[in-house]
């Protein structure tokens, strides 16, 4: 498939689920760095795309080619230069509470232990302790972690840390989870275990996350769709259907059908010149 | 081969119940002298130099004017102690150190808070602060004393002024310290200023803040000391300016001697503090 074949495909593909409106949506986003020398970035171009609700989506593509930028974006934490982008309807115009973010690092803070670090969002936002307290143990009990509410996070691994930041993510029940590279900093075999223990937490917490990966394999193994970056200015130049039944296991990934998936990815990738 | 098994036997008897032979018990203080040599060599140090000290002063017959041998300093520390003269003015000084700590570690806080929070404050102070920095604060203790007058006050400005500064610059470094993955979290949700200084920026300052306290302390006691030279009424430093006229060198070393306890004793009160509140940081940074 070629660049332009690939780009048509994915703009019809993105506007006709059938199914009622997005969860996020966003129309011919772009973003402009300028650095300090004054030197015009440009970091997205044109980014239409619509995730739904309960959807699972990954994107996966070359380092640097924004991929974080639009996840960002989507948090409210950057400004957009151009487009218009929705979360459940309403503009994304900043940070918003019905957002729940993993980062590449835990990024717990050290001074509180995990139920406290789980409940992080809660007292940010001023929300009802004894509601939220409970969600949290549930939580926690549902990534493993029952029984270490009162571990600081020096006392846990990186995995598990991982899980607290996941945990904290949603325990303020976001419409939508985002997931920048989040096993990125683990090692290959912690990092399948946490896939698993993923698609167990979004079947279980049924909700939208939008996971950033630069792992082809991963991003094919957790998602619905998978969507495919261009190195900068970084576009959407493909769109996949992952079709595997759910719970999947591991085992997915030895099926021809997960090869060709991934063949079909890194052609795309290698065909918009990232791979070179 | 033959150490091998000699340090064997010794780990072996080490983990055995300890039988009631006093050379058994000797192999086991012989092997854990062997992994912490520094057990042995820390005092040992102490004894050679004063041992040394001792020597020298007796065998060259040094005048005690000049150089009193430890042993005198013993019985100047001894008849200083029981008469209670050392413990009033040890008292008065402790009193000026801490007030003046309290003060300017109060003080360097707040205005470190403002500093590093508040750009126009920053910009407006900071430069000032950073020139101010560089005077020699002790040269206005004659001035404090003319202003404030012979009493403790004058002592605990001093003390105040002298540390200030090192816990200032401290505070606003460690306001200004946190990662910018935190800040980052905390924008994304939605934190306020507020929510994000006392959840994430202070607690982050506080291994900066008790750097700062610990330079602090010292520093305190040096404006003490100084103060009571320039001109006081009683305290350590009044004393030691006393004894100096009175040409009683060895009570001077005695003084020196309660000074140098005095100083440990508020290090490690300041350290354990530090270790307790900042409980969650493994590797301990030394302030100086």
């Amino acid at each position: 498939m070629n660049v332009v074949d690939g780009l048509a495909a994915g703009r019809q593909a993105f506007g006709t689920r059938p199914a009622g409106a997005p969860t996020i949506r966003c129309l011919g986003v772009s973003k402009v760095y300028e650095t300090i020398e004054g030197e015009r970035i440009h970091a997205l171009a044109d980014i239409d795309l619509a995730v739904h609700e309960g959807e699972f989506v990954s994107v996966v593509g070359p380092s640097g080619c924004g991929k974080s930028t639009l996840l960002r974006l989507l948090a409210g934490t950057l400004p957009k230069t151009a487009g218009e982008m929705f979360l459940r309807g309403s503009p994304i115009t900043g940070p918003r509470r019905d957002i729940g973010i993993v980062f590449q690092t835990a990024t717990l803070l050290p001074w509180r232990n995990v139920l406290q670090n789980t409940l992080l969002p809660v007292d940010v936002q001023g929300l009802d302790k004894t509601t939220y307290t409970a969600r949290a143990h549930n939580l926690l009990q549902m990534v493993g972690l029952a029984g270490f509410e009162r571990k600081y996070p020096f006392e846990l691994s990186g995995g598990m840390q991982q899980r607290v930041s996941i945990t904290r993510a949603l325990v303020h029940d976001p419409a939508v989870l985002l997931m920048d590279e989040p096993f990125g900093a683990l090692d290959a075999l912690t990092r399948e275990q946490m896939n698993l223990d993923l698609q167990r937490i979004w079947a279980a917490a049924r909700k939208t996350v939008f996971l950033i990966t630069h792992s082809i394999s991963e991003a094919v193994f957790l998602a619905d769709r998978v969507l495919v970056m261009s190195a900068r200015p970084g576009r959407i130049i493909a769109e996949l259907n992952v079709n595997f039944s759910r719970p999947r296991s591991l085992d997915v990934m030895g099926t021809p059908e997960f090869g060709r998936l991934v063949t079909q990815i890194r052609h795309d990738l290698a065909a918009s010149g990232a791979l070179d | 081969m033959n150490e091998v098994s000699s340090s064997e036997t010794v780990a072996r008897a080490a983990l055995e119940k300890p039988p009631a032979v006093p050379g058994a018990l000797f192999a086991r203080l012989f092997a854990r002298v062997r992994n912490r040599p520094e057990w042995v060599c820390l005092p040992l140090t102490l004894v050679l130099v004063i041992g040394g000290w001792e020597w020298y002063v007796a065998a060259y017959k040094v005048s005690t004017l000049i150089l009193p041998p430890p042993s005198h300093i013993l019985s100047a520390l001894h008849t200083g102690l029981a008469s209670g003269v050392y413990v009033k003015a040890l008292l008065v000084t402790l009193q000026a150190i801490l007030l003046g700590f309290l003060l300017s570690a109060s003080v360097a806080f707040i205005l470190g808070t403002l500093i590093s929070q508040v750009r126009l404050i920053e910009a407006t102070i900071y430069p000032y602060v950073v020139a101010l920095q560089t005077l020699p604060k002790i040269a206005i203790a004659p001035l404090i004393l003319v202003w404030v007058g012979l009493g403790i006050e004058s002592k605990i400005i001093i003390a105040a002024l002298v540390s200030f500064f090192p816990m200032l610059v401290n505070t606003i470094v460690g306001l200004k310290s946190a990662s910018a993955d935190k800040l980052e979290l905390m924008h994304a949700l939605t934190a306020s200023r507020i929510k994000t200084f006392f959840l994430v920026k202070l607690p982050e300052a506080l291994p900066y803040i008790f750097a700062g306290l610990q330079i602090g302390i010292v520093l305190a006691v040096l404006g003490a000391i100084v103060g009571e030279f320039v001109g006081a009424k009683a305290g350590l430093g009044y004393l030691i300016i006393q004894m100096n006229y009175t040409m009683d060198v060895a009570g001077m070393f005695a003084v020196l001697v309660i000074l140098g306890v005095m100083g440990v004793v508020l290090n490690v009160l300041i350290a354990v503090l530090r270790k307790r509140v900042i409980f969650w940081q493994r590797t301990d940074v030394s302030a100086i």
